[in-house]
């Protein structure tokens, strides 16, 4: 193994569980890039971010003197950090560390391709090697950032959220497109686990917002336009819809708690429309103002069928669990069952998932006499009216062998979970992804749990997908967490990856410095001669001015024109299929 | 690279998927092809991308090379008006495209081989058509007997 080269570089190529290896030929792969030029280690690993890997790497660089570091694994968004991390420990600089994308940039774009995909992470892992062994070692540049904060959206997560970011001392703008704050919990009675009135929640956080000279609240007001870069964000905010003018504000870091909406039956979906069949939130809102026996317009209620997974779970629609509503639906039944007078309870149920400390839920309501039925996935029960105009529910119960029960009812609650919010506009003027369930994308699931795809911008609160209000406010303080982390420093660091002048090239023909919108390029003499050189701290690294130099003399750091021509020709010494 | 070493590597490439190099941009099309993959979207495994910050840093000599090198073609993922870093990326990225097929025609390639699309951060599917696409066009210049 090895090459004749000065450089010695470590590769490692993830299996991700087997998110890669389920697709890509590991195996094959090590063995065809072990003896690169450079290479002095070449292993395969399970996980390579998971802590002993990264030990593993750390002993390996140290043993072996290793000045190059490649990990093939996910992509570069997630762990160039985490890596970059490894190689510091290890006692090289981390800027000679490369990450190649071999998951959603390869295995994952092609599982119908395995063999295809093995070929091509051969390639791309091939192109990292050469693109490290041409690294040089640099320090990170340090940018001052703005210690203010955006957050956009009042409902829990947003007012949490507000409230921690000033008690760490950023001053903050909370932006509330409704007249009022509060969002959805505003509007909810007693929610468990503890029996707290939402409105009571909802007040109190806003009474701790208003008593706080360092937020300052946006009601009836939208984020509109957004520009500058990380650390230093201009937000435009539209305050009342008849002000043309935009108030300016100028943030470090911006966190999106937008929220969610719930979903609609369509209608005859479960016999929605017909009198007597509501929706959760719907049903929610009755039991919350009721104080003496249920009744619905007018009529006592007297059984009620609970339908749950509605619009929810459903192939070619909204595949996913919302996850908060069978907890709500069980909260909710309980609430009723404290109510004066009887009341029988069905709840028709795929699977129910009132995961830890909600299970105590469920095994109440069933003391308090809620019965339950599993129906078949494949035969959800039917909704219709009998000649007398009483509703009927029919479902097969799996639990007494399939049985066709039917039940009559005064009330049929769908239990509809949580949609995301329509918010094109927001996802436009941010760029903001969103997974194939219509939710903003976080960067890790695991990893990094509120921050997005865009610097600066974070995500809190059931935008992100469906949450109930505790798990909101968690990712709320999350978010404020990682926004303090960087704002209350004062400073960012940036890559160092920023324009360089081969002065010895350079004729000083003047292109490079009109290409420059930041004035980065100036004249300057070097050994007598006048050349253009470049400001590292005013240079943004995006290499605009490298390709108007008629003299190949400019070269962004990391992008070398030696890189990208070695990466391009060590790519394709391995074949594709 | 001569004229007869091109011919060898397109030679040796035939019955093989085309082979495309994506210039993409860290913050805004990079994670969109990100999206692709993380969607399962699936598109050719000729497909390979070399991510840079900003696709005005694009040199129009890099496409040239990487077409002369081996790859069928070279698509541009571009920042469009999404850059965060120039106003006018968009312009300027097709200035350089324009340059990169007026380099290649001189040399007597198919200026086809190059093309540029707009992807932001979520244009997974556009992305996957567009390759899709351009790897149509590249086969049939293959089987046209194109330089």
């Amino acid at each position: 193994m090895g090459g004749t080269t000065e450089r010695r570089v470590g590769v490692y190529v993830c299996h991700c569980g087997g998110n890669i290896s389920d697709y890509v030929d590991v195996e094959r792969v090590v063995a065809a890039i072990r003896d690169e030029p450079g290479v002095v280690v070449a292993k395969n690993t399970i996980f390579a971010c998971a802590d002993a890997s990264q030990s593993e790497m750390i002993e390996d660089i140290q043993r072996h003197k290793l000045d190059g570091l490649v990990v093939a694994s996910c992509s570069p968004k997630l762990h160039t950090t985490t890596f970059r991390g490894v190689a510091a420990r290890a006692g090289i600089n981390p800027y000679t560390y490369t990450q190649v994308n071999i998951r959603e940039q390869d295995s994952w774009a092609h599982t119908d391709d395995p063999a295809g995909a093995t070929h091509k992470a051969i390639s791309l892992i091939k192109g990292g090697i050469a693109r490290t062994r041409l690294t040089e070692p640099l320090e990170p540049l340090v940018v001052e950032t703005t210690r203010k904060a955006l957050v956009v959206g009042g409902g829990i997560a947003g007012l949490r959220a507000a409230i921690g970011l000033a008690d760490v001392g950023l001053d903050v703008f909370l932006v509330e497109k409704e007249r009022e704050l509060g969002g959805w919990v505003g509007r909810f009675g007693t929610m468990y686990p503890h029996e707290r009135d939402g409105r009571e929640l909802i007040d109190g956080l806003v009474a701790e917002v208003r008593g706080r000279d360092s937020i300052t609240v946006f009601t009836n007001a939208e984020l509109m336009a957004r520009s500058g870069s990380f650390g230093n964000y201009v937000a435009a905010i539209r305050i009342n819809n008849d002000l043309p003018e935009l108030v300016h504000v100028e943030v470090g870091q911006i966190v999106l708690a937008t929220g969610f909406d719930t979903y609609q039956p369509e209608s005859g979906e479960f016999g929605y429309g017909i009198d007597g069949v509501v929706t959760l939130p719907e049903f929610k809102a009755m039991v919350d103002a009721s104080s003496g026996p249920l009744t619905y317009h007018g009529r006592p209620v007297r059984t009620i069928a609970y339908i749950y997974c509605v619009g929810n779970r459903q192939p070619g629609g909204n595949e996913y669990c919302s996850k908060y509503c069978c907890a709500a639906t069980v909260h909710a039944s309980i609430e009723v069952a404290k109510l004066p007078g009887s009341v029988h309870q069905y709840h028709l149920y795929r699977d129910i998932r009132t995961y830890g400390k909600y299970e105590l839920m469920y095994t109440e309501s069933r003391k308090r006499g809620s019965v339950y039925m599993k129906f078949p996935e494949d035969m959800p029960p039917a909704v219709a009216l009998d000649a007398s105009g009483r509703l009927m529910v029919t479902t097969h119960d799996t639990l007494t062998g399939g049985e066709e029960v039917t039940i009559p009812a005064d009330l049929v609650v769908l239990v509809t979970g949580m949609v995301p919010r329509r918010n094109e506009e927001l996802m436009g003027l941010l760029k903001l992804p969103v997974g194939t369930d219509g939710f903003f994308n976080e960067i890790h699931p695991k990893l990094r749990p509120v921050e997005t795809v865009v610097d600066g911008v974070l995500i809190a609160g059931a935008c992100q997908g469906p949450k109930n209000s505790a798990e909101s406010v968690a990712s709320g303080l999350a978010a404020v967490t990682q926004s303090a982390a960087i704002l209350k420093k004062g400073t960012a660091e940036l890559d160092p990856l920023v324009a360089t002048v081969r002065a010895v090239a350079c004729s000083m023909c003047g292109d490079c410095l009109t290409a420059c919108p930041y004035s980065a390029i100036e004249k300057a003499e070097v050994a007598g001669r006048e050349v253009a050189a470049i400001s590292p701290s005013t240079c943004k690294g995006c290499g605009g001015c490298v390709p108007v130099c008629p003299e190949d003399a400019i070269d962004l750091r990391g992008y070398t024109d030696a890189q990208i021509r070695a990466v391009i020709d060590s790519m394709l010494e391995e074949p594709v299929a | 690279m001569s004229a007869v070493a091109v011919a060898d590597v397109h030679e040796k490439q035939a019955g093989s998927v085309p082979r495309i190099l994506v210039f993409s941009t860290n913050n805004i099309s990079d994670p969109g092809i990100d999206l692709a993959g993380s969607r399962h979207l699936h598109y050719s495994s000729g497909v390979e991308v070399i991510s840079l910050p900003c696709t005005s840093g694009v040199k129009p000599s890099w496409i040239a090379h990487a077409i002369e090198q081996g790859f069928d073609g070279v698509f541009i993922a571009s920042d469009g008006d999404e850059c965060a870093y120039l106003p006018d990326c968009a312009h300027r990225a097709s200035a350089l495209v324009g340059e990169a097929q007026a380099m290649l025609k001189e040399r007597g390639h198919d200026p086809q081989r190059v093309r540029m699309a707009a992807i932001c951060s979520v244009c997974a599917e556009p992305f996957t058509n567009h390759v899709q696409q351009f790897a149509r066009l590249l086969a049939g210049l293959r089987e046209q007997g194109a330089k």
